[in-house]
Parts: structure tokens; C-alpha cells; sequence
């Protein structure tokens, strides 16, 4: 909403300078887009008279105008307006003038002709073209007969007026007018408003019965109230209410369009005006729009009607789309002269909806939405029938038409001064609290700290205590509220076992050098089902805005995937990333999914690079189940084992694991498949992925204190040949299963596979750890047992002892 | 010679060859020769059985003495070259101190959720609990009981992603409030929570918009919870995300779940409210949106609106970081840079 300073002045007497007064209006009432004045940057632009034009000798499109600028010489200037003429008051930037966007105006010549300035448009010092008058839309501007040659322009076109522009938020559509906007500030500036009421002079010869019958549902139009005016002559508008459309963001067309949209402005009340000749029958109603019922609205737009649309019918059907737009054909046009006037409170969300669905987002149309003054409907009706016969010369039928008014009554709600400090956290006496609901223009009834407040109906989003005890807070002011702390009992602050795990997670694994990650929750279709880790459904969003984000991500490695190329395609290309979140799993009865906590990472390049001290380390298979394996055990998770895999087809299938802890299936780690690299611009890149909300059921203990053995410690080592495809895993957990309660670790300390050894063998080669925490180990305990493993390793495996 | 000069030469033969020798191994040598079993020293004392009753006892106490001495001598020459055999092998161990060390591999947490965990360690020490819900909502959690019904003008405000008519990724982290409100036992004291996370918005991504960005949202339902303690505990998060010289001011807004219902701008941390590019020459940003939690949202909870009452807040981690660290575009937080991420491994 753009508030004119200036206009303002007719209601409340306000002597601040504008950025001040948008200062407290942001700091009391809502927030201040800008403060601007169209003037501000200009230099030199004067009224002009064109005592001649002639056409210039060597163009077939400029003239030459002599003009009176009020100065003892007539300017020569060279124009190529096509609506340049003779006798106008013209806008004309002197020699050496700046015009809107900083551009210096300098004397020059055209095609062999001086030319001492510019005559302008409206555009060329700062208007709009959206504001901008559509018969000087494409010319230059004539002033109005009386200005006079050689003054600043300025004042003549309403430039000098500060303009505060207003963010006005949802509940405060009151603040959607300038009656509205001047109630406000008398209450942060304890000053009054006055405010002019209609005064309407009445045409008695006919009555209203005699041209209208209205009938509306009560439902759909609380308030329908309708007034015709006859006679009108369609017009031009005055300057004054030129001035004030545009300085409000609205393009003046006629009188009579003017005077609907000064109203809207001034009482936020929205206006329809018909042109009466063509309303066929002479009844009007409102109701729903029927099945296949269509209308061409004022943009030419040919719209099927919605059944939830209130329409404004005629005999012959829909003549307007009730608060949002009127129809074409039942439009003010140059040679109506019967007008009819509408003024009406809508269903709010009826109205809401056919500007969604007919995206027809009017000045109107959001403040039925929002909300309007019910208690000066008719007022604002007869304001602007007045106002359209003062302009158009015409007469106002005695009466209104009514359809439907609802009962405005102001309501009434009750406060103490008790509730209002035990909110506030302040010590407001009864006097001041008062003189703040005085203010702001409110009954007020008071017994000893007890308030009956009755507000008016233009301040319709006050309804409970809560509302009252926001405006006392705005107007004392936030500044003068003491800052405490709640003073309530203590509480424990502490996260819960799963936070915990989350946080542990993240940090393990940043200590273990892999930065965090965060991707899009939302993905492709198919990004978001690969890598998956159980069955499960997409959640797909109805309306996406693109196909990247049409899913909800059912793995963490897609997104980290992503981050890789990016990196990679920026030459990055050593990356450790993690990243922890949810995937969502829907079943396929259910509309929302389960949100599971997972753990992901995806590693790429190089671990460690080249240096004088180290050889470069690529990061491999195992670099990456390092990471796992350290996870885990920080996690306290136990019996964990890995299974080669090949079922998830976006991994490599012979460089992928399955991750069981137990029997339980956790997650996988491996390398991506190399289609998949290729596909998303990757190097070799290894991932996993795990369930982290498994592993936080399994609830770990807290680590138990186990004592550490007084005696030594014995160990064995062997190397066994063996054929390649046994598995490490095998081997251990075969000599742990065979051996006595004596041995404590098995550790692998070296693979082997090459020359010295067949090709389709390799050698694995383990140290044994055997331990006794109650005694010395006798040697030969230990080698009976090391030896009775060998010998059931050989006839189990084959395996060669070395 | 008698027995007393053959100590004094051997003691003054011995001390020169001790004195000079360079040899931890020889010098070893020169002990066993002189003090051992077949040394001249046992040798004197050997030959002490010829010697009257009188001298006896002199040569004896002499040949004591030389062999302490000498004793003396030998470990004092040992103990010194075994100084400078250290020495040498030390100096032969010298390194170059400057060349490079090792690097040590560290990760860090994204700089979004370093802003989270700097706001959850300071809730949790003020008695909040951390609480999490859904991203996948449904519209009763995430409008309807934010006292945003359907057809509310106010939901133009947030523009939603949804799932289906009922379905919806949040647009706040508020539903988690109204889910844990609906739980909450009041006998047992207050509520004091902080709900963190990822929320959506159909909005289309550029520098200062994105799909996806995160909230931490606040809320303190108890007997007696004034505005005063919202601006307070408002003051601590600005001072402890933006320094101890901030202070803030709030302004009126609207949210539909709170009334009264504020803005919070906190003085410029950049200019010390002088007026920057960062203020856009206020002095002010502003940084969350707070207020008293709505009687509706009570009530539709199930919390008695008379007897309980309470603030909320609501802020932007994103927003916070790209003051904080001057980011200019949302979307580097969601890209992962490594170069952009690893900006941010310094502590605090
Ligand atoms: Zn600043």
C-alpha cells in the first residue's frame, strides 16, 4: 500500500519528516517497503507552452516547437512525440536538466536543428508505465491548461508528495486504506483523525425500485448494496484524483473507474461499477456460477466458471466475477451514462479461491480476501456516487438496492490490567492502559483494572484478549519491555539416546576425515530409489517445480553422489564426504512415509597426497571400510560382519559388502558401479551407507571395564596359502571357532598374491594371540592348540602352511 | 723401587692414560687391567705379605687409596665420553625442523548445523530439550493447529510442496511443537523445547531462495511466561550467535500462531550499527520472528489457554550463517564445495 504523505494531511494534522515517520510505523505497525519521492532526483523540468510547431525540413517524424518556458526567449526544441502539438502545456527538461535515471539533459542539435532541452513523457521523469495515463502512453504529457510556463512541474503532477509504501501484513488489511493508515497513526501519535463524510445530494425524482431489483445469498455476500447513477458523462478525471491514483500505483482511466478505484484507496472498500444499459432484466444476483456457465472478463480473457465462483448474474447470465474482476461486456465505456454501483462484502474464502484458481490477484480482490471495514460499506457506496455525479455531471437515483447488509456491531472484549503485565512481563498502571485503547479509538469501560473494550469494526482482526494485549505491547512500545528469563521450575537439558548417537556419528566420522555433507532432500524419481536398502514406495510431490525435485530421497548416497560431481566438474577431485538424514520409506497403503536415520559417505581420489615424507594413498575399498569398522566399534557395535554382495546394481559386484551386525542387515559399503560414475562424471568412488536407526536399537551398553591380563602374552604367526577365493573371514572366524578359550585375537598382518605363490593362490598371513588372565601360558598349551587349528585349517581349506 | 713408588708412578702413569683416553670400550680395558684380578694394583697388594708389620699398613692404605682414585678417574672419563657419544649420535640425528608435518586428516560439520549445535548447547544448558518430528507432515500438524486453516490468507505467505491434499513437506519446524504440546504432561512442569531441521518451501532456488533450508524453532509453555522472558532469551541467541556487544529490538509482525507477534532485528554485528551494506544502512538485520504462542494453538493442543501461556521463536540457520560468514548465495550450503565446506573448519 502506498500512502501519500500529502493525502494523509487531510485526516490527521502530522508535521514529521516522511523517513521518520516510516521509522515509527515499522517499529509500531508493520514494516516499511521504502519512503521515495518522484522529484528527488530531478533537476529543471518546468512547465512549457508550445506557441508554434512545425514539421522539422529534414525529418519526416520531428518537429520543431517554439516554447514558452516563461522566460523573455522562446526555446527551440526539437520533439519527436507523435502527439506534439500547438497551445499545450507541455513537461519540458531545460537545457543542462536531469530527467529520470540520472540523465542530464544538454542544448544540442538534431538533423542541423538547435534544440534547447526535451519535451518529455511521464516516463521519461519517472513514472511507471504502469501509472501512466493510456492516451499518453505513447507521447508526451499535456499538463493541465492553467499551469503556468516556466514553474517546476512537480507539484502540477503530485512528484513532491513523499510516498511511504507499506508491507502490510495479513491481519492488518485495515491498514489497507488511507482512513485505515490515518487511524493508526492518531494512535501512535495520540493525535485525532477527521475524517469527511459523504454528502450526498439525492436525485428524488426516481427511486432506486424503479431501475434495480438485487438479490443476494447471504452466504456469498453478507453486505450487496447497489446505487445507480444517471446521466454520467465519462471522462477524463480531475488532476487531484489523477494525482493520488498514480502516486498509488493505479493508472487513471475515467471518472468513473477512478472514482472505484479513489474509494478503494481511501475506505479499502472495493467498488464495481456497471454500465446499467447493459444489464439485461434489470435484476441482479449474486450466486454460484452454474455448470457450463462462462464470462469474458475485462482483460478479454473468455473463463469457464467454476461452481465455487460468486458470479454477479443477469437474466442472460454471469455480467461479473464477484470481487476479483467485472465483465467485459457490462464495462464502463465512453458513452455509458447510467451507472450502477456496487458496494458488497464477499465470502472471503470463495473469493480466495477464484483468484487461485482464475489467478486473478486483484487490489480487490486480496483485500475481500483479507478482510474489510463492514461498517462503512454504504458510507463509501455514497462517497463515491457523489463523487462520480460531481465529476460526470450526473444525477443519483434516490436509494440504494440492497441485496443483503449484515448487522455491523463494534465487539466487545474484556481485559484486566493484571492479565495484560502477567503477558507482558510489565507494570502497567490502569490510567495507562486506558489511555492506550483511547488511542487507538476503542471503547473503553473500566471498573478498577477490568476493561470492556469495544472495538470498532474497522480494526475486524482484534477478537480476543490475546489481539488487545498486542496492541497495548505496539503502542507503550517493545523498546520499554524489560528482557528476564522464565523464572519456572528447572528442567533438565539433555538429548535422548538417539540424539546422541546421531551427534556421536557425525563426530566419529569427522574424525575420521570426512567432511559433512548436506544435499536435497528432494531428487529425481530415480535418483531417489537407487542405493536402496529395504522395499519401499517414492513419496513424490504433487506439483514439483522441476524434474530434479519431483521424489523424497530413499538413500543418502544419490545426494552425495551429486556433491561429487559437482566437485569433481570443479576440478576437485579428492572428496570425503558424509552425510546424515533421513530417507523416507512409504509402504504402499500408507500416503506418508516412514523417516528413517541414516549414515552415508562417499569417498573419492586421494586419502593422503604425494609428500616428501609419504607415498600418496588412494582411497580404496578398505580406506573406506576403515572408516565403517572405526564407526562401528566408536558406536560400540559388536559382532559385525561382511558379506561380499551383489545384489544393489548400482555397486560394483565384485567390490561390495553387505554389513550385518548379526544376522541383522545394517548396510553395504563397496565401490559405485562404474556405470554409475560414468553416468554422473565421477571418478572411482566408494560409498556406504547405513541404517543408523538399527544401530541405535540395538541400545548399546556403555563400555564395560575389562581388566587387562597381568602375564604375558603369547602369539603365533603363519602364513597359509590358500586358493583365492577364500575369504579372510572364513579363515578367521575358523580359527576362532576351532581354538581354545586361550586365544584372544586374530589379526591378518599381510596379503600376498604374485610370482612367488601360484596364480590362483594367494597367502594370507595372521598372527595368533593367546592370552590367560589368571596364570603364565605354558608354551607348549599354546602350541598344542596353535598346532591342532593348522591341522584342521589344512583338511578344511586346503590351505598350504608357510 | 719400593712398593709406595710403584703406586705413585703406576697412579700418575694410569691418570694420564684415563685422562686421555677417547674410547668408552678402552677405557673399559684400562679398568679390568688396573683394578682387576691380574692388575698392578692387586699385584702390590699381593706382594704387601713381604713387608714389615710397620709398613704394611701404609702400602696397604696407599694401594686403597690409588685404587679409589684411580676407581674415581675411570668413571668420571667414562661417564664423560658417554656424554659426547650421545652427543655425536644426537647431532648425527639432527633434522630440519622446517620441513612440513604430517598432515592430520579431519573432517568438520557442516557450517549449517555448527550454527545448530551452537544454538541446541545453549538451549540444553538453559533447561530446553531438543525435540525432532517429521519432514514428511501432515497439513492438520504443519497449518491447521498453527491456527492456519485451510483457506487462511496467511498461508499465501508459505508456499508448500505438497504430497497430497493432506500430505505435505513442512514448511516450518512448528508442527513438532504442536505434536509435542498434544504429548506433554503439564503436571509435570514446563515445557521447554527447541525443535531443529530441514524444512521446504516451493520456492524456486537462486541466491537468496531455496527449496530447502533449515529452522530452529523455540517454545516455552508454563504458568507464568511473559514477553519479557521471549525478549530476553531473544537477547542471549543474538549475543551468543553474533557477540556479546548485540542487542536487538523488536518489531510488530504477524504469524498466525502467535499474538502478540514480533520481528527481531539485531544490531549490526558489522558496522556496530553505524550503518553497512550488510544493514543496508540500518544498523539493524533482521534475524527471526518470535512472539506469545496464540490461545488457539493452546487450546487445539489441548492446553488449558487460562492457566498456560508461553513464547516462541522461530529462526534461519542459513540466514545466520550467511550473515555470520558473509555468504551470498544459499545454494553454496546445499552444493558441498569441498573448497567452500572445509572454509569453516576453524573451531567456533
Ligand atoms: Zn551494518
Amino acid at each position: 500500500m502506498k500512502v501519500s504523505t500529502k493525502w494523509l494531511k487531510d485526516y490527521i494534522d502530522l508535521d514529521i519528516n516522511p523517513e521518520e515517520l516510516a521509522e515509527k510505523i515499522e517499529r509500531t505497525a508493520v514494516e516499511v517497503d521504502s519512503v521515495s519521492r518522484l522529484d528527488k532526483k530531478l533537476k529543471k523540468i518546468v512547465v512549457g507552452f508550445t506557441v508554434e510547431v512545425r514539421k522539422h525540413p529534414e525529418s519526416d517524424h520531428l518537429n520543431i516547437c517554439k516554447v514558452d518556458v516563461g522566460e523573455d526567449d522562446l526555446l527551440q526544441i526539437v520533439c519527436g512525440a507523435p502527439n506534439i502539438a500547438a497551445n499545450k502545456k507541455v513537461i519540458v527538461a531545460l537545457p543542462n536538466s536531469r530527467i529520470a535515471g540520472n540523465v542530464k539533459i544538454k542544448r544540442s542539435k538534431m538533423r542541423g536543428e538547435v534544440s534547447e532541452g526535451m519535451i518529455c513523457s511521464l516516463q521519461e521523469i519517472g513514472f511507471s508505465d504502469s501509472v501512466v495515463p493510456k492516451v499518453y502512453a505513447d507521447g508526451i504529457y499535456f499538463l493541465p491548461a492553467d499551469a503556468k510556463p516556466g514553474e517546476p512541474v512537480y507539484s502540477y503532477l503530485g512528484m513532491d508528495e513523499d510516498i511511504i509504501d507499506l508491507d502490510v501484513t495479513p491481519n492488518r488489511a485495515d491498514m489497507l486504506s488511507m482512513r485505515g493508515t490515518a487511524h493508526e497513526l492518531a494512535a501512535i501519535y495520540d493525535k485525532k483523525v477527521t475524517l469527511k463524510k459523504p454528502e450526498l445530494k439525492e436525485d428524488l425524482t426516481d427511486n432506486i425500485s424503479d431501475y434495480i431489483q438485487v438479490e443476494a445469498d447471504k452466504e456469498l455476500a453478507p453486505t450487496y448494496l447497489l446505487r445507480v447513477i444517471k446521466d454520467v458523462q465519462v471522462k477524463e478525471s480531475p488532476m487531484w484524483l489523477q494525482k493520488r491514483l498514480w502516486n498509488a500505483g493505479i493508472r487513471p482511466m475515467n471518472n468513473v473507474v477512478d472514482v472505484t478505484n479513489y474509494i478503494l484507496l481511501d475506505y479499502g472498500q472495493p467498488l464495481h461499477s456497471f454500465d446499467y444499459q447493459k444489464i439485461t432484466g434489470k435484476r441482479i444476483e449474486v450466486r454460484l456460477a452454474k455448470p457450463g456457465e462462462t464470462l469474458q472478463t475485462l482483460d478479454e480473457e473468455e473463463r469457464e466458471l467454476l461452481s465455487s465462483d460468486i458470479v454477479i448474474a443477469d437474466d442472460n447470465g454471469p455480467i461479473a466475477l464477484a470481487g476479483t474482476m467485472g465483465g467485459l461486456n457490462s464495462g464502463i465505456s465512453a458513452d455509458s451514462q447510467v451507472i450502477a454501483l456496487e458496494a458488497a462484502v464477499f465470502n472471503s474464502s470463495a473469493i480466495r479461491k477464484t483468484a487461485r484458481k482464475h489467478n486473478l490477484h486483484s487490489e480487490a480482490a486480496m483485500r475481500f480476501e483479507r478482510g474489510i471495514n463492514r461498517a462503512t460499506v454504504a458510507e463509501a457506496l455514497d462517497m463515491a456516487a457523489q463523487l462520480i455525479s460531481e465529476l460526470g455531471n450526473g444525477k443519483v437515483i434516490s436509494g440504494f438496492a440492497v441485496g443483503a447488509q449484515a448487522n455491523v456491531q463494534s465487539i466487545v472484549v474484556t481485559i484486566t490490567t493484571k492479565k495484560i503485565n502477567d503477558v507482558l512481563g510489565t507494570g502497567l498502571q490502569d490510567a495507562e492502559i486506558r489511555d492506550i485503547f483511547e488511542r487507538l479509538g476503542f471503547g473503553v469501560e473500566e471498573k478498577t483494572g477490568s476493561f470492556k473494550v469495544s472495538v470498532p469494526a474497522r480494526r475486524w482482526d482484534i477478537s480476543i484478549p490475546a489481539d488487545l494485549i498486542e496492541e497495548v505491547a505496539r503502542i507503550y512500545g517493545y523498546d520499554n519491555l524489560p528482557a528476564t528469563l522464565p523464572s519456572g521450575e528447572l528442567t533438565p537439558g539433555k538429548y535422548t539416546y538417539k540424539q546422541q548417537v546421531i551427534r556421536d556419528t557425525r563426530s566419529i566420522l569427522e574424525e575420521s576425515g570426512l567432511m559433512q555433507a548436506i544435499s536435497y532432500g528432494l531428487t529425481s524419481d530415480k535418483k531417489a530409489q537407487r542405493f536402496m536398502m529395504e522395499d519401499a514406495q517414492p513419496t513424490k510431490l504433487d506439483f514439483p517445480m522441476s524434474s530434479d525435485r519431483t521424489t523424497v530421497r530413499m538413500n543418502l548416497i544419490s545426494g552425495l553422489l551429486d556433491d561429487v560431481a559437482y566437485n569433481n566438474a570443479r576440478k576437485v577431485s579428492d572428496v570425503m564426504l558424509y552425510e546424515q538424514g533421513r530417507v523416507f520409506y512409504r509402504d504402499a497403503d500408507s500416503d506418508r512415509p516412514r523417516e528413517v536415520e541414516h549414515v552415508a559417505a562417499a569417498m573419492t581420489g586421494l586419502y593422503s597426497a604425494q609428500s616428501w615424507h609419504d607415498e600418496k594413498k588412494q582411497i580404496d575399498f578398505y580406506v573406506a571400510k576403515g572408516v565403517v569398522e572405526h564407526l562401528l566399534t566408536k558406536l560400540g557395535v559388536t559382532d559385525i560382519s561382511y558379506e561380499t554382495s551383489q545384489k544393489h546394481e548400482e555397486m560394483h559386484p565384485g567390490r561390495t559388502a553387505d554389513i550385518f551386525v548379526g544376522n541383522l542387515f545394517i548396510g553395504f559399503i563397496g565401490e559405485v558401479h562404474p556405470n554409475i560414475s560414468k553416468e554422473y562424471g565421477i571418478g572411482r568412488t566408494y560409498v556406504f551407507e547405513l541404517d543408523l536407526q538399527k544401530i541405535i536399537d540395538f541400545n548399546n551398553e556403555l563400555i564395560v571395564y575389562q581388566p587387562v591380563s597381568k602375564y604375558p602374552v603369547i602369539t603365533r604367526d603363519v602364513a597359509l596359502a590358500v586358493s583365492k577365493d577364500i575369504e579372510n573371514a572364513d579363515i578367521i572366524n575358523f580359527i576362532k571357532a576351532q581354538s581354545g578359550k586361550i586365544l584372544s585375537k586374530v589379526q591378518l598382518f599381510d596379503v600376498y598374491e604374485g610370482a612367488k605363490i601360484g596364480a590362483e593362490q594367494k597367502s594370507l598371513a595372521y598372527e595368533l594371540t593367546y592370552s590367560d588372565s589368571s596364570k603364565t601360558l605354558a608354551d607348549d598349551v599354546v602350541n598344542a592348540d596353535f598346532e591342532k587349528v593348522m591341522s584342521k585349517l589344512q583338511e578344511k581349506f586346503n590351505v598350504e602352511i608357510r | 723401587m719400593d712398593l709406595k713408588d710403584r703406586l705413585t708412578e703406576l697412579k700418575v702413569k694410569a691418570l694420564s692414560e684415563i685422562g686421555t683416553v677417547e674410547d668408552l670400550k678402552k677405557i673399559n680395558e684400562i679398568r679390568v687391567n688396573l683394578l682387576g684380578k691380574k692388575g698392578p694394583i692387586t699385584e702390590v697388594l699381593r706382594g704387601m705379605k713381604d713387608l714389615s708389620k710397620e709398613e704394611r699398613p701404609v702400602v696397604g692404605s696407599l694401594a686403597n687409596k690409588v685404587r679409589d682414585e684411580l676407581t674415581e678417574a675411570i668413571t668420571q672419563r667414562r661417564e664423560k665420553l658417554e656424554i659426547i657419544k650421545t652427543a655425536r649420535k644426537l647431532e648425527k640425528e639432527k633434522i630440519d625442523v622446517t620441513l612440513p608435518g604430517v598432515p592430520v586428516k579431519a573432517g568438520q560439520p557442516h557450517i549449517i548445523m555448527q550454527v545448530i549445535d551452537q544454538l541446541e548447547k545453549l538451549f540444553l544448558g538453559m533447561g530446553y530439550q531438543v525435540v525432532d518430528g517429521p519432514e514428511v507432515e501432515e497439513d492438520h500438524y504443519n497449518f491447521e493447529m498453527m491456527n492456519l486453516p485451510k483457506d487462511h490468507p496467511a498461508r499465501d505467505m508459505q508456499d508448500t510442496f505438497y504430497i497430497t491434499e493432506q500430505i505435505l513437506m513442512r514448511t516450518q519446524t512448528s508442527p513438532v511443537q504442536a505434536r509435542t504440546m498434544e504429548k506433554h504432561d503439564f503436571t509435570k512442569g514446563p515445557l521447554k523445547m527447541i525443535s531443529p531441521g530441514k524444512v521446504y518451501r516451493r520456492d524456486t532456488d537462486d541466491a537468496t531462495h531455496s527449496h530447502q533450508f533449515h529452522q530452529v524453532e523455540g517454545l516455552v509453555i508454563d504458568k507464568h511466561i511473559t514477553m519479557a522472558d521471549l525478549k530476553g532469551t531473544l537477547q542471549i541467541i543474538a549475543r551468543t550467535v553474533f557477540g556479546d556487544e548485540r542487542e536487538i529490538r523488536l518489531r510488530p509482525s504477524y504469524f498466525p500462531f502467535t499474538e502478540p507477534s514480533v520481528e527481531v532485528d539485531v544490531s549490526c554485528f558489522k558496522c556496530e550499527g553505524k550503518g553497512c551494506a550488510v544493514c543496508k544502512y540500518t544498523g539493524w538485520i533482521e534475524v527471526l520472528g518470535a512472539g506469545m504462542v496464540h490461545p488457539n494453538v493452546l487450546t487445539m493442543a489441548g492446553v488449558d489457554s487460562e492457566t498456560y501461556g508461553g513464547f516462541a521463536f522461530g529462526l534461519g540457520p542459513d540466514r545466520f550463517a550467511m550473515l555470520k560468514y558473509g555468504v551470498d548465495d544459499i545454494r553454496e550450503f546445499y552444493l558441498n564445495d569441498v573448497r567452500f565446506l572445509s572454509q569453516f573448519a576453524q573451531k567456533g
